[in-house]
């Protein structure tokens, strides 16, 4: 086994050599697209709810699986540019045919673009990522909202696939019935096992606020679960809310002598959607910036009009530049968050991961850059 | 340098680069993925017939048939590698597209020079002080006697002979570019900063040399000796090819040249105008621009660095219109003149000038 390791390894060294300065995978790609490892195949679009679609990917020889309720990057081409977002992956690790599924509702302009897809159309992964997993074999309450589904979908399927649906109690928020993503499967899900229960709420028609009563009254036993929870941030920040400050503890957070009710309540694991964008304010006029590498603990105040490479150079730090003039790109750094104005056209750069040519760029508003 | 309403000179032709640059899209995407994927098929179709041909050796006409056919694919790919693609991709021409795998600050080129020093001598010196005598170690490569500015010496005699050899071993000139030793001589440079310099050049000419001259031979095994003969064809098409429009660039008859005075207090509009008097560009059809990396828009290269190449064709005549209107000499002529009229220069150059000459 080892040898044959090793000769494998042996033949991709000198695959390596004789393909230089680039990697053998970028030829065997013109034939086979998927032995890169970092793109997928995009199999089938199919609709799962108004609004939504799946997105059923094949992804490259590099791809490493997934486990349930983790998420994946996806960059889509829109008008040439490469765009990411972050989707949680909504089919289970245990799915044959080595493909994964993104559920994308239509907002903004990646999943408009998703939505829009052809089938053999080719989109670049990520790896998959986070620590929204179940440990399993414990008791669970799941409380989700819209799309926030999707992580907790392929936490579904994959205790079912495992017969693993021991104890589960879900509460979902949706519009109406009809906006339920995977309704159906849901509602057969809780059929099939009986360890499943599922509770859909419609807020088109029950506008009761999530909080501690509300939930007592839904899942009487809740406080002896572990708790995931999906969904917009209102629903969050209201199952955040019941999960810190219980109304039947009388608890002064001030105290320190052991009176903490707070740990005795059980653990909740939240997936938030993605921070949204920076907004550019309408009188943007200069803002903090933060150079993430070099001093992340401090901002510096800087004006609309200084070049960021003069807003570096000033704080102190030496950043690589070359032509100071916008056509070198010596000086080039990645945008972290905020955004920042070309001096030359005026157009306004939000894109968190984009490269911007910092001696012609200002900021507009606050600014975070990996220098 | 001239006296020409300078301030909407500029003015126009920032409209019209940032016109152009709102105007990119995804069939800007299509192109250069589609060059890219050509490059890569016919270096890998050069390869295979250059294998192709070894079991036919017994059939000379055949043999010599297939192996040219190899190299020549090959060399054609190196030469759409190094100029339609890596030094433009280098130049941050695609940068736009926010593409890790088609990207400035990633791009490796197949070629003895590391990306990263070309970028200093190329994106940074000569795009920067474009024909400054004294700041632009492009005129005449610190080599070459290219200008009457540059004051003669005997070592001049033999250019000649050594600018057919930089020809034939062009990507090494090219290597060895950003190695300043005039600045080691001023102590602007130290010895370490020039060693740490040989040692990048030596890692990646290292690596390129291994893989044309022994192992895609070896693989080859008796026939070790044609598969090398024919990479290194392949390698020297694309030497004298790129040497020849390079040589273009800024060397025919008309140029201009500057001093360091000339560009003290230098405007935006100055500086795009700096770029155009010092520029030539070849005229030719669709296939020769593409094999020039569109090196043959060297003025609108000059004035629009990270323009991508495939948009220099459609705002070509847009330059040209626009210089008209200000009285600016535009240099454009054929492969033939803008190549003749740089050789004639380099033999005329060789000798000191007469004193006629001197005394105009």
């Amino acid at each position: 086994m080892t040898k044959v390791a090793s000769i494998w390894s042996r033949l991709g060294e000198v695959a390596s050599l004789v393909a230089t300065p680039l990697l053998p995978a970028h030829y065997v790609e013109l034939l086979a697209p998927l032995a890169s490892s970092r793109k997928a195949r995009v199999e089938e679009v199919r609709d799962e709810a108004p609004g939504v679609k799946t997105i059923v990917l094949r992804p490259g020889r590099g791809w490493r699986g997934h486990r349930a309720g983790q998420h994946v990057r996806v960059s889509v081409a829109i008008d040439g540019r490469l765009v990411a977002r972050t989707y949680s992956i909504s089919s289970a690790p245990e799915r044959r045919g080595g493909c994964i599924d993104i559920t994308v509702k239509a907002q903004g302009r990646v999943s408009n673009a998703l939505h829009a897809i052809e089938v053999g159309a080719f989109v670049t992964l990520g790896a998959a990522n986070g620590e929204f997993v179940l440990p399993g074999g414990q008791r669970i309450l799941f409380v989700t909202g819209g799309s926030g589904i999707t992580p907790i979908a392929a936490m579904l399927r994959s205790l079912a696939a495992r017969k693993a649906m021991a104890d589960v109690v879900h509460v979902h928020y949706a519009r109406t019935a009809n906006d339920v993503i995977f309704g159906e499967e849901l509602r057969s899900l809780a059929v099939d096992h009986p360890g499943y229960r599922l509770v859909e709420i419609y807020t088109a028609s029950d506008r009761r606020r999530f909080d501690a009563r509300r939930l007592g009254a839904l899942v009487p036993d809740w406080q002896t679960r572990e708790a995931w929870a999906c969904g917009p941030q209102s629903l969050l920040d209201a199952v955040g809310g019941v999960y810190t400050s219980p109304p039947h503890v009388g608890h002064d957070p001030r105290s320190t002598n052991g009176e903490s009710h707070v740990g005795q309540l059980p653990r909740l694991h939240v997936e938030r959607f993605r921070a949204a964008l920076a907004v550019l304010p309408a009188n943007a006029s200069g803002g903090r910036v933060r150079f993430a590498t070099s001093a992340p603990q401090q901002s510096i105040e800087a004006d609309a009009a200084t070049p960021l490479l003069l807003v570096a150079e000033r704080a102190g730090l030496t950043p690589k530049s070359g032509c100071r003039m916008g056509i070198c790109h010596t000086c080039d750094c990645t945008l972290v968050a905020g955004c920042v104005r070309d001096l030359r056209t005026g157009a306004a750069i939000d894109e968190p991961g984009v490269r911007v040519q910092i001696c012609v760029c200002a900021a507009a508003g606050d600014v975070e850059l990996a220098l | 340098m001239m006296n020409i309403d300078i301030e909407n000179f500029g003015r126009e032709l920032d409209e019209l680069q940032v016109a152009t640059k709102a105007s990119l899209g995804a069939a800007d995407r299509r192109y250069i993925q589609r060059v890219i994927r050509t490059q890569r098929a016919m270096a890998l179709g050069g390869r295979a017939l250059i294998f192709t041909s070894l079991p036919l050796m017994p059939l000379p006409p055949l043999f010599f048939g297939v192996i040219g056919a190899g190299a020549v694919s090959l060399g054609l790919s190196k030469i759409l590698e190094n100029m339609e693609i890596g030094h433009n991709v280098i130049h941050g021409q695609w940068d736009w597209m926010n593409d890790p795998d088609i990207h400035s600050s990633t791009w490796e080129w197949d070629n003895v020079c590391p990306a990263d020093q070309w970028k200093h001598s190329h994106n940074v010196v000569h795009h920067t002080w474009t024909n400054v005598m004294g700041r632009d170690r492009d005129v005449g490569y610190e080599i070459l006697r290219v200008s009457e500015k540059q004051p003669w010496k005997p070592i001049y005699l033999a250019q000649p002979v050594y600018n057919t050899l930089l020809a034939f071993l062009f990507q090494w000139g090219v290597a060895m570019h950003d190695i300043d030793l005039g600045a080691l001589r001023r102590g602007e440079l130290k010895l370490a900063d020039v060693r740490r310099q040989l040692a990048g050049i030596g890692k990646k000419a290292g690596k390129q040399v291994v893989k044309d001259y022994v192992l895609w031979p070896l693989l080859a095994g008796p026939w070790f000796l044609p598969v090398l003969l024919a990479n290194l064809v392949a390698n020297g098409m694309r030497n004298l090819w790129s040497y020849a429009i390079i040589f273009c660039g800024h060397f025919p008859d008309g140029v201009q040249t500057f001093s360091e005075a000339d560009v003290e207090g230098e405007t935006r509009g100055g500086w795009y105008l700096r770029q155009v008097l010092g520029s030539c560009n070849i005229t030719g059809g669709r296939l020769f621009h593409l094999m020039s990396g569109n090196l043959s828009h060297q003025i609108e290269h000059h004035l629009f660095p990270d323009l991508p190449s495939n948009r220099y064709p459609e705002v070509a005549p847009k330059v040209e219109a626009i210089c008209a209107k200000y009285g600016v000499p535009y240099n454009k002529g054929s492969f033939a003149r803008q190549l003749g009229t740089t050789l004639r220069t380099i033999f005329r150059l060789a000798l000191p000038a007469r004193r006629r000459a001197l005394a105009a």
